[in-house]
């Protein structure tokens, strides 16, 4: 992977090596390639959204959104992602000052507020589930769990990602390729947040008028 | 930071006031759309355009305060890719909502005979 170079060039010079052409160069166009995979991440969401907006009030009879949504549930969840996602931003304010200690403690706040979002969101379709509102009972809940499912699986592989960059920063120190990761990760983590804005709005709070 | 390793990465622009004021300005939105939900403050389809707006200025919000879009000349072919990501965005979703609720009120309203003449 070219990701890899910077690491190597770092070899030569010990010392926090000054951003080389090379380097600056390397990170523009890191940025702007996961930039366009966020946008085309966009699309799919959009295609999830439009599924659920076309579908989301046929309930074959089943339960509908007022029946089976509890908005302070869905409300102490997404106070949840934002506080993650505010987190995150103080991982950033932190890599940014060198700090790593703190960086570092940052991200395990942004960790686990983030697994908390996700424990919620599994239990909510357990529960689901349970009560006979699986994917199957109907063309909405179809739509319901392709979107959230979609928009959870995005932030449980975030978590992942958030293990792997608590382990390099452990590891490496704030690198320019730590560096660089971990502010993909932070577009990732705040573009989810964004996603979850549209979940509530069209799914949960349209879901129970 | 002066030694510039990080002065390219999208988070060089951030600052503690930026988050502050993202996160405040998003518990108010967020707080307004889910309390006039709650509440039924309004009738039902005053409450979604509201709402539906709520939640694009919060989108706006995020984009400005937590992402660092800030429409500098760097930035200019991000800001490109997302307006296309936009358009393409308006083109699914608007198109489906359009093509299918069309389809589906005239196969409601265009059947020769009710369904309880049967």
């Amino acid at each position: 992977m070219t990701i890899d170079l910077p690491e190597a060039h770092s070899v030569h010079a010990p010392q926090l090596p000054p951003a080389s052409e090379h380097d600056t160069e390397l990170t523009e166009k890191t940025v702007f390639g996961f930039w366009l995979y966020l946008m085309s991440d966009c699309v799919l969401f959009a295609s999830l959204f439009a599924v659920y907006a076309v579908l989301g009030r046929n309930y074959a009879g089943g339960p509908t959104g007022r029946d089976i949504f509890d908005l302070s549930y869905v409300l102490a969840e997404t106070a949840i992602l934002l506080l993650s996602s505010v987190a995150y931003g103080f991982v950033t304010l932190a890599a940014h000052d060198d700090r790593r200690r703190t960086a570092l403690r940052w991200l395990a706040l942004t960790f686990a507020l983030g697994l908390a979002f996700v424990a919620m969101e599994a239990y909510e379709f357990h529960h689901l589930v349970g009560e006979g509102a699986g994917p199957s009972r109907s063309a909405f809940l179809s739509a319901y769990f392709a979107l959230v499912g979609t928009h959870g699986l995005h932030v449980a592989s975030g978590l992942v990602w958030m293990a792997v960059m608590a382990v390099q920063l452990a590891r490496d120190g704030l690198s320019a390729t730590v560096h660089r990761r971990m502010a993909l990760l932070g577009l990732f983590w705040h573009f989810l947040d964004i996603i979850w804005i549209v979940v509530f709005t069209e799914v949960y709070l349209t879901g129970v008028l | 930071m002066a030694d510039g390793r990080t002065q390219h990465l999208p988070g060089a622009a951030a600052s503690l006031r930026h988050y502050l004021r993202g996160f405040v300005l998003s518990v108010l939105l967020t707080g307004a759309a889910f309390a006039l939900v709650m509440t039924g403050a309004l009738p039902r389809d005053p409450t979604i355009l509201v709402i539906f707006a709520l939640a694009a200025v919060q989108v706006l919000v995020h984009l400005v305060d937590f992402l660092h879009i800030d429409g500098s000349l760097e930035q200019r072919w991000n800001v490109y890719a997302a307006l296309f990501a936009l358009l393409v965005v308006g083109i699914l979703v608007g198109g489906s909502v359009w093509i299918l609720f069309n389809a589906q009120a005239n196969m409601s309203h265009g059947m020769p005979m009710p369904p309880e003449a049967f």
